[in-house]
């Protein structure tokens, strides 16, 4: 079976890097799946979760915003922040996005609104990859 | 002469000293091996983007970056990072010399200077010696973060945008090992041109989704944020390391300091017995 080569990075390290038979991922205008062979594509990636596929084996990774190189043979993802999303904590994501909440909410505070929209749609997108990581198992 | 007691206090105080030093050399090569460590982690993302951005050039791309623009110059903005904190010997006083004497050069060409500085050290330089400083960011820690930096990225890629500058310089130590740390000066802005390798530079293009100027232009801000971070992590394990052997020079210069004064007590003390003796045979001659 033809493969694609995969690398996921964020700024502070390499998450993955290996071979898929398919890669789903969410771009800045909606899903994309990318099986080897794709034409090369440049777009923005939202936050949200990426998969994987390799034969019968996933995996699920979490990706804030970014980008999504896709040449024939490879796809780099270049994230902000990106972690495997067997190591995320919906505990931890629930509370991020109830703070974001709060933040939006609490017209006084200086933070600005768009910082709060960013933060809410990133922990909304965490609670999502968990949530499908469940629902998988 | 000096009396013992002088010399004893001055012995003491060399000592407490070099206790600090030493703790402070330990610390230092403690850190050494975490800063190390966080380059390491962030050199795949630098390569990746690197990467990317050698596709976009290789690509019969439909729009040109002014980031690879070169105009005429006329002012030009140093991006210096430095240190928060001293005691690290020369690191970064080579850098900021480094930093003016290219500016005196530019200068020469009637091309004026202005600053974005990333640490204290760089801010207290360029006030004492005057520069028109446009940005400055201080106190990043031990653990940089990358948001930090963005205000300042921002602010020199939106001046560049104006057209109010028209190169950038990112000027950093390089990490050559723990012994060696060199001061850079590198043109960030106009991006050097990729080489075109003609064989592989078919006609191709990508598809951008959505429109291919605000990609690129979001892109390209993050290669350059990505350039400037790993100059601070970079910067950052000079420092430590810079700073373990500024710290253990001191600590053998205390050592050496030391056995000087003991030898000076010895004979201080040695010369009050022998006047003393001399002062009783005489007294007992005279009797």
């Amino acid at each position: 079976m033809s493969t694609i080569k995969v690398s996921i990075v964020s700024s502070s390290e390499e998450i993955y890097s290996g071979e898929g038979t398919m890669v789903f991922a969410t771009g800045s205008l909606g899903e994309i799946g990318i099986a080897p062979g794709h034409t090369p594509l440049l777009t923005g990636l939202a936050p949200g979760p990426v998969r994987v596929q390799n034969g019968d084996d996933e995996k699920t990774f979490f990706c804030s915003g970014g980008f999504i190189e896709i040449q024939p043979d490879l796809v780099t993802f270049l994230s902000d922040r990106a972690e495997r999303a067997e190591s995320m904590d919906e505990a931890e994501a629930t509370k991020a996005q109830e703070l974001a909440e709060k933040n939006m909410l609490d017209k006084e505070s200086e933070l600005d609104y768009t910082k709060a929209a960013a933060q809410l749609a990133e922990a909304a997108a965490r609670i999502k990859t968990i949530q499908k990581l469940r629902k998988n198992k | 002469m000096a009396n013992t007691k002088e010399v004893r206090k001055q012995i003491a105080s060399i000592k407490s000293t070099q206790k600090i030093t030493s703790a402070m050399e330990m610390v230092a090569a403690s850190k050494i091996k975490k800063t190390q460590n966080e380059m390491q982690l962030g050199r795949p993302y630098s390569e990746k983007i690197k990467e990317v951005i050698s596709h976009i050039a290789n690509s019969s791309s439909e729009y040109s970056h002014p980031f690879y623009e070169h105009r005429e110059t006329k002012r030009a903005c140093f991006l210096v990072v430095s240190s928060d904190k001293g005691l690290c010997g020369g690191l970064n006083i080579n850098l900021f010399k480094q930093v003016i004497s290219k500016s005196a050069e530019l200068n020469a060409q009637g091309i004026e200077s202005n600053f974005a500085l990333i640490g204290l050290k760089a801010a207290s330089f360029f006030k004492s010696v005057g520069g028109d400083v446009v940005a400055n960011v201080q106190k990043l820690g031990d653990k940089p973060d990358p948001d930090a930096l963005i205000g300042l990225t921002k602010t020199v890629l939106d001046l560049h945008r104006n057209g109010e500058i028209d190169q950038v310089y990112l000027c950093g130590n390089g990490f050559v090992n723990t012994m060696t740390q060199e001061p850079k000066v590198e043109q960030l802005i106009p991006l050097p041109a990729e080489e075109k390798d003609e064989l592989t530079a078919t006609h191709w293009d990508y598809i951008y989704e959505p429109e291919a100027q605000d990609l690129l232009e979001g892109l390209m801000t993050r290669y350059i944020e990505s350039l400037i971070y790993h100059a601070v992590i970079e910067n950052s394990a000079c420092e430590q390391a810079a700073k373990m052997l500024a710290m253990k020079n001191a600590t053998e210069n205390a050592g050496d300091l030391i056995k000087e004064l003991e030898l000076l007590y010895n004979n201080v003390r040695q010369a009050a017995i022998t006047q003393e003796l001399s002062e009783i045979v005489g007294g007992a001659a005279a009797v």
